[in-house]
């Protein structure tokens, strides 16, 4: 009898001790992350004024602002998503609505699923080797943003997927019993209700693109224009590329620090806030679809 | 899409030609006790067979369909009644392993020859499932979505349909002042005579009902049944129920399935009270089911 | 069976393009939009395959791949790669063996113990890592991480195998946890419940059935998270300490191959030998991730089938 309590005693500790461990594990996430942003907020955070939002940099790279860095991640990050989401929710509406199961099917999953797992420098390659020579786009932001495009778009798909799949099968079979043809169903009954779904690969499509830096190092990116980008035709700064450059290969790394910070936090904030973003969205979304059935 | 389609949506399916069998040819196996002489056929289902796959659900089916009458399957679960029912609007197409031969006419068109349009089809055989599966959409827009479909735009056109539609369902007093309201809010009972009053908007000659009070209460069942009494005036209805009182109360005309097979059909009275094979007398005094 | 009159009217009123053939178009054009993915993926291949194999013609691909000097701008040059292959094999190792306990852990914590308002902050903050931008990643490797290392241990520079190795594990964790979360959650309750009802702890209960029920699909997690590492560059190119030969202790600097190509690319000549030696460096990184990613799906159908079984 008490030996058998004895037992079942050291088997709740072990319990307790394991379930620690777990703990400690998941925790770490936690901490990992917000150490990581207050490391970056608290020592990028002098460098953000308006200066260093809205100029042109001065001095070798070494004062004034970012501003052709923003722009130039905005318009690739743009470019990409406004390729990649019509090709990603097309190719979801295609496996969802359409395909029937078959040789086909399975090769256009898997070949999303290894799309997904290539390399991003191979990307890069890619780009150089398909967008930028062959297609004789050069180093530009259209360049780029096919790049981009190509990266994000198993991310895109996927979340189209999902969107498409929380409509209810009986929405589909109450339109097609009413005389709808497919495209009907899916454009006046599907869509509607998947659409703000979607929005989230959207977000996420867009912050996974400005977060980059191989695909467009052989792409679009440089170190340094002189001026401001005019055309998709024109090379472009970006502002993961730029704090590649300051923080490795530049004469003044020292010098340049607090602008390395400053384009990190930048970077950070717009990443973390659209994510944040679309998992709320995404969060608030699935709850009211809940309710609503 | 098709804008032109509301014109001819009455006349593109052939209407019911006069078609008056003599029930002996039509129903072999239940021809001395079924006496159809005063109706209308309206489907007609010549050596039906259906297979999932390697399994047959339908075992080579015949049987006539009355116009403007109620016809009810029952069965045990697995029947096929579901299956058979679905037949009648091509659902079963949706399903990839799913093979037909045989014949359904609908006003002596067969359904499954090659140049049947589905959706055309569709549009003329309306079909009510079990489980109310309204569009997360308006009222209104629950009811005009199959006129929207056929590219009808005219508001004073839309609203006529939408108002008399949803009094045909039995709805109108209920829904009137709030036409704009999401379907969601709305009860089972009151989702499922909507989606009832959607599948009569478009007007279609023929009715198809799977289980569809199966999911309600007791009162909302009620006002369902009600409400195909009310129906079978204009309509051809067929319903699927597992419920033999629904049935007994329903419908005009009863057929009773067992494992692929239809056993027994007549008109309903008969087939309650006097069964003349001993699987229905089994089935509708509870031995199985 | 009169059907003569009324198709004839139908004929009349048709449309110029029919609902069927419209359907049928539709279908389509859909279809051709799907290929995009497969079609990128065939040309990323050929790409590869066509601005790589010709290095070939310089050097046999044994001395590619298990020549142990990289000197493409020297005269004669050498293209071997093997200690870049080292390189990422020894940044790989180490952030698995770090990122495999705290992946697989955050799994199982968020499966089975947490609370669902745990769950709810948690989960968020694995999809906030996973979409951290690595450039800045790296940058905090370089700025934290590498100088915490040279004066713990007294280093040349803490640019180096463990520095780079902790931050791949800070990105395969997200993967390795999701993945391994939702295996382990499908673990179908009655199963569990039949070992609680035998008397077991929870912890028993999830040893002894939650871990053998779930362990294709943590397989196919660290599979995964592992392909991810592999290819990773940013953070390889800023923190590995870019010397390209075989390291000797953790500490050493290392130059796994994304960041080569990474580094070099920018230099080389257009279809210059570098160049051509430099995509073939990608195609061994494709092929590498490619099979790695088939190996996952492998284990991934494998646990579907465990799971249809039940």
């Amino acid at each position: 009898m008490l030996g058998s309590e004895n037992r079942n005693r050291r088997r709740r500790n072990i319990q307790k001790v394991a379930f620690g461990i777990l703990w400690a594990t998941a925790t770490l996430n936690l901490l990992a992350l917000v150490g990581f942003l207050l490391f970056i907020a608290v020592n990028g955070i002098s460098a953000i004024n308006w200066e260093f939002l809205s100029e042109m940099p001065r001095n070798a790279m070494t004062e004034g602002g970012i501003l052709p860095t923003i722009l130039g991640t905005l318009y690739l990050s743009l470019g990409a998503i406004l390729v990649a989401f019509p090709i990603g929710v097309g190719t979801a509406i295609y496996l969802n609505e359409f395909a029937r199961d078959g040789f086909w099917v399975r090769m256009i999953r898997q070949g999303v699923v290894n799309l997904a797992g290539v390399p991003s420098v191979v990307y890069g390659l890619f780009g150089l080797a398909f967008f930028v020579i062959i297609m004789k786009l050069g180093v530009s932001i259209i360049a780029g943003s096919l790049t981009l495009a190509a990266f994000i778009l198993p991310l895109v798909i996927g979340s189209a997927e999902e969107a498409l799949r929380a409509v209810p099968r009986n929405m589909r079979l109450a339109s097609l019993a009413l005389g709808a043809t497919r495209w009907q169903t899916i454009y006046r009954v599907v869509l509607p209700p998947a659409l703000p779904s979607m929005l989230t690969g959207l977000i996420l499509g867009i912050s996974r693109a400005a977060g980059e830096t191989a695909p467009i190092m052989f792409t679009a990116a440089v170190f340094s224009t002189a001026k401001l980008p005019t055309s998709i035709f024109d090379e472009v700064m970006a502002m993961p590329y730029h704090i590649y450059v300051l923080a490795t290969s530049g004469t003044n790394i020292e010098e340049t620090r607090h602008l390395q910070y400053g384009t990190a936090l930048l970077l950070l904030l717009i990443v973390v806030v659209l994510n944040l973003f679309a998992i709320l969205l995404r969060n608030r979304l699935q709850k009211r679809y809940k309710s609503s059935t | 899409m098709n804008t032109e389609s509301t014109m001819n949506m009455q006349t593109s399916l052939p209407q019911t030609d006069k078609m008056t069998v003599s029930a002996t040819t039509a129903l072999p196996q239940t021809g001395d006790r079924l006496s159809m002489e005063n109706e209308t056929i309206k489907i007609q289902v010549n050596d039906l067979k259906l297979y999932y796959g390697n399994d047959q659900a339908l075992k080579g089916i015949d049987m006539v369909i009355p116009e403007r009458k109620v016809t009810a399957f029952i069965g045990p679960s697995g029947c096929g009644k579901s299956t058979l029912l679905r037949c009648f609007n091509r659902m079963n197409d949706l399903v990839d392993i799913c093979r037909i031969t045989g014949e359904v006419l609908i006003g002596g068109k067969n359904i499954y020859d090659r140049d049947v349009d589905v959706a055309e089809l569709r549009r003329n055989v309306g079909m009510v499932f079990q489980k109310p599966n309204p569009f997360p959409k308006t009222i209104y827009e629950n009811v005009a979505y199959g006129l929207r479909l056929q590219g009808v735009r005219s508001k004073r056109v839309l609203d006529e349909v939408v108002e008399q539609s949803l009094r045909s369902a039995a709805l109108w007093d209920e829904v009137k002042d709030r036409l704009h309201d999401n379907a969601f809010g709305m009860s089972g009972g009151q989702q499922q005579r909507l989606v009832i009053a959607r599948a009569i908007a478009i007007q279609p000659q023929v009715l198809l009902l799977d289980e569809p009070a199966s999911a309600l209460d007791p009162i909302s069942t009620l006002k369902i049944e009600e409400l195909i009494n009310d129906l079978k005036d204009e309509y051809t209805i067929v319903i699927v129920t597992h419920n033999m009182q629904q049935a007994a109360r329903v419908s005009d005309y009863t057929a009773f399935m067992y494992m692929g097979e239809l056993i027994e059909f007549g008109d309903t009275n008969t087939l309650f009270t006097n069964p003349g094979r001993k699987q229905t007398e089994d089935y509708i005094t509870g031995r199985y089911g | 069976m009169s059907t003569s009159s009324i198709s004839s009217f139908q004929a009349a009123k048709k449309p110029l393009i029919s609902s069927r053939t419209m359907d049928l178009l539709v279908h389509l054009f859909f279809l051709l939009v799907s290929a995009t993915g497969v079609i990128i993926l065939g040309l990323i291949l050929v790409f590869l395959v066509m601005e790589g194999l010709p290095i070939f013609d310089k050097i046999s691909v044994t001395d590619f791949l298990f020549g142990s000097a990289w000197y493409p701008t020297y005269d004669p040059p050498d293209y071997g790669i093997f200690p870049m292959i080292v390189g990422s094999a020894s940044v790989v190792l180490v952030s698995t063996l770090i990122a495999v306990p705290l992946g697989v852990g955050t799994a199982f914590y968020l499966a089975e113990i947490a609370s669902p308002r745990m769950r709810g902050i948690l989960k968020p903050v694995i999809e906030l890592i996973e979409g951290l931008p690595t450039v800045v990643i790296g940058f905090v490797g370089m700025v934290v991480i590498a100088p915490l290392l040279q004066n713990v241990f007294n280093l040349d520079t803490g640019l180096n195998v463990f520095n780079a190795g902790i931050l791949l594990a800070l990105m395969a964790v997200p993967t390795i946890a999701s993945i391994a979360e939702d295996a382990i959650y499908s673990v179908p309750k009655s199963m569990k419940d039949g070992a609680l009802a035998l008397g077991a702890t929870h912890w028993e209960t999830i040893c002894g059935v939650v871990f053998p029920a779930s362990i294709t699909g943590i397989a196919t997690a660290v599979v995964l998270g592992i392909a991810r590492v592999i290819g990773e560059t940013m953070v390889v190119l800023m923190v590995a300490g870019g010397a390209a030969m075989i390291p000797h202790s953790l500490f050493d600097p290392v130059r796994p191959m994304p960041a080569n190509i990474a580094a070099e690319m920018g230099n080389a000549a257009f279809r210059s030998d570098h160049y051509h030696a430099l995509f073939a460096i990608g195609l061994v990184l494709f092929v590498t991730t490619f099979l790695f990613n088939l190996l996952a799906s492998y284990f991934a159908n494998k646990y579907r089938r465990v799971g249809e079984a039940i």
